[in-house]
């Protein structure tokens, strides 16, 4: 049933979410690798007034096993302030999970009690390839006029193309395939938008045959991963630009553009460098002086070398750690730059107010292939894994990450086992600055076994909302 | 038609104008996009044209049909549109489709007779058209009856002018009411506003469409 006013948590400019209330809860993506139990939304306390702060405090089991949740978003969000199909009286309430492996889409509903989302949908894969040939759903982002959601394969034992699909806002159905024209775009990974412009951008990782296995080295080698952005009409859905990074820029991933709807430019990782290991990220922009799109290196990340002997098989030919720029998010005033550097474990913030020439103002390290490094609120138990998702309150005051990257890869990178844990840091000051906060670490037992990927906070977060008002 | 008829007509107008969702949001919106007051008001026509546009046809169409048909079977037929319509709108939860923002004028003039047409808007004004006395606006009332196929036709189209007349009346309300609020909350309020004041007048709506359409039945 709709509201009679608009949902509180939907705003129309980003400004104004900046100054939403902070979160109380948190949910996070939480998987079984060895496909044993059921993976599970998890939901932690992030209200510091709270007795449980910081602590597990709801536990929804997925209906099978082996469905490897990774990310996942709201039905609804700012975006339906939008003026061209405005629909402000929906609520933000259901959850929209993916299982990257099964290709199931789950609908959890966090109403009425936020700590336990109850399922109410499950998307088949047979509905998903049926109705958009797609499968190993990906990202989830609320759209003006439908739920987009990236998938990774194609259908019917098809290894690809990937590309995205549309959900019905209010019975989840699958619509279909998003693409009328997608023109030499073949692999697919995340995907968001330039709202007010009509322009898509996608990302490119790899076929589910590339990745499901663990990170193939002769691919890799051979720069065969995605290495190239995707831009697109938004309205007509056709394809308009791909622009290519260099083959050897295996993997831009996670794309964040300026939530200001009237600026054009993003940010997107790049894992790593076949050339030196190094990782980077880049700034999509318009050419100058023309209409079409370009890219820009602004950030670059060498490796750090370390003895063989402290490093996985995969890499030890290298003697070097690859930083793995595996994630990045980018706060709701578009001011700060969160880069997660997977390999090295540690999580740098850079202050973006010129976007072409981003300022390091902070970084936390935790974890690592081999610094391993501890959280300071346990400072004996040394971490594997690194920071990894990344995700910002809205007023960008708190950052919170977890440590899995995606299961076949996890067990390549830390093969002694990867762990779980999630951590919360505060940005003390208006000009940045990262601090963990000692209260706030649940890990190990408290996952209960599974491992952590995508956090989302409870009335949205800054990679959740799209604005069209600046 | 009655003073009544057309304050009622002006009325519903500012309604229309009123609804975010009808189009001055639209203008606002391209209006802070490009920094420009003049992209705001430049907007506006085009929409209010797509309205017109919208509300005419039914109109016109009601009103010509009147002139040369039984009013009783027209009026019971709009009631039940209405009554359906309404109901439709009101348990279907289904919103307005539409991505893409940068419209040329012809296009957001589409889109706004799209989005009125989605909304019943020239239903709205069924209610008055249909409890206007027939003929009162000058038609050929005097043809004998079984006139020829051509002088139907010409009745039809005399009969339509009132109709027309109240789509444009409407309109012109509808455009005004846009207008101040556009500038309003692009000048003073800022969209801020909408998250306190944008009351959801889709569901108010259809309960007023089924209302109306009731209300015409039992008049029939």
């Amino acid at each position: 049933m709709t509201r009679w006013t608009p949902d509180p948590t939907f705003y129309p400019s980003p400004g104004q979410a900046a100054t939403a209330p902070p979160e109380k809860l948190a949910y996070v993506a939480a998987f079984d690798r060895s496909a044993r139990r059921p993976d599970a939304i998890v939901v932690l306390d992030t209200d510091p007034d709270s007795p449980d702060y910081g602590r597990v405090v709801g536990w929804t089991d997925l209906p099978h096993t082996g469905d490897e949740l990774h990310h996942f978003g709201w039905n609804a969000c700012s975006s339906a302030l939008c003026p061209t199909a405005p629909h402000p009286h929906v609520e933000r309430r259901y959850l929209i999970v993916p299982g990257l492996r099964s290709s199931r889409v789950h609908v959890f509903d966090t109403q009425p009690d936020p700590r336990r989302p109850r399922l109410t949908k499950v998307i088949e894969a047979d509905e998903l390839a049926d109705r958009a040939g797609y499968s190993r759903p990906h990202t989830v982002h609320c759209g003006p006029d439908g739920i987009y959601l990236s998938a990774l394969g194609g259908a019917d034992g098809r290894d690809g193309p990937g590309g995205i699909a549309v959900l019905d806002h209010t019975t989840f159905d699958v619509r279909g395939r998003w693409e009328a024209d997608r023109g030499p775009q073949h692999l697919a990974y995340d995907f968001w938008w330039h709202l007010n412009h009509d322009v898509l951008v996608t990302s490119e990782w790899g076929t589910p045959s590339m990745i499901e296995d663990g990170i193939v080295g002769e691919l890799l080698l051979g720069r065969r991963y995605g290495h190239a952005l995707h831009f697109w009409d938004l309205a007509t859905r056709r394809h308009v630009q791909r622009v290519d990074l260099g083959d050897q820029y295996q993997m831009p991933l996670e794309l964040r553009p300026a939530h200001d709807p009237t600026r054009t430019y993003g940010f997107v990782g790049v894992v790593v460098s076949v050339e030196d290991l190094s990782a980077s990220v880049w700034l999509w922009h318009r050419e100058v002086g023309g209409d079409g799109w370009a890219v820009t290196r602004v950030i670059d990340i060498p490796a750090e070398p370390a003895d063989p002997a402290d490093l996985p098989d995969l890499l030890k030919p290298f003697g070097a750690v690859p930083p793995l720029v595996t994630d990045i998010d980018l706060s709701v005033d578009d001011r700060f730059l969160y880069v997660s550097c997977w390999g090295t474990g540690e999580l740098r913030q850079y202050d973006v107010s010129d976007p072409f020439h981003p300022v390091l103002t902070g970084s936390v390290r935790l974890g690592g292939i081999v610094a391993r490094t501890a959280h300071p609120a346990a400072p004996d138990e040394p971490l594997a894994g690194g920071p990894q998702m990344v995700e910002v309150s809205r007023d960008g005051r708190r950052v919170y990450v977890s440590n899995s990257l995606y299961g076949a890869w996890d067990d390549q990178f830390y093969p002694d086992g990867v762990g779980a844990w999630l951590a919360k840091l505060d940005v003390p000051t208006d000009d940045g600055g990262l601090v963990p906060d000692p209260r706030f670490f649940p890990r190990g037992e408290e996952f209960r076994g599974l491992r952590v990927h995508q956090t989302r906070l409870q009335g949205g977060d800054a990679s959740s909302d799209s604005y069209c008002f600046p | 038609m009655t003073g009544a008829a057309w304050a009622t007509l002006v009325a519903l107008g500012a309604f229309h104008g009123l609804n975010p969702a009808m189009g001055w949001l639209f203008a606002v919106a391209r209006g802070l996009q490009e920094r420009s007051r003049a992209a705001l008001l430049g907007s506006l026509p085009p929409v209010a044209l797509g309205h017109l546009a919208s509300v005419a046809v039914v109109a016109a169409l009601v009103s010509a049909t009147r002139s040369v048909t039984a009013s009783t079977v027209v009026t019971v037929v709009g009631g039940l549109l209405l009554v359906g319509f309404g109901l439709w709108r009101l348990l279907s939860a289904r919103h307005f489709r539409w991505a893409g923002m940068r419209l040329s004028a012809a296009q957001l003039a589409g889109w706004s007779f799209l989005m009125s047409s989605a909304h019943g808007a020239g239903l709205m004004l069924l209610p008055v058209l249909l409890t206007d006395p027939v003929g009162d606006a000058g038609g050929h009332v005097g043809h004998p009856a079984g006139g020829s196929a051509g002088a139907l036709v010409g009745d039809a189209a005399v009969g339509a002018l009132p109709g027309l007349a109240a789509a444009g009346v409407h309109t012109v309300a509808m455009f005004g009411t846009a207008l101040l609020v556009a500038v309003l909350v692009y000048e003073v309020l800022g969209v801020g506003v909408l998250r306190r004041a944008w009351f959801n007048v889709d569901r108010l709506w259809a309960g007023v469409l089924v209302a109306a359409g009731l209300v015409t039945l039992l008049r029939a």
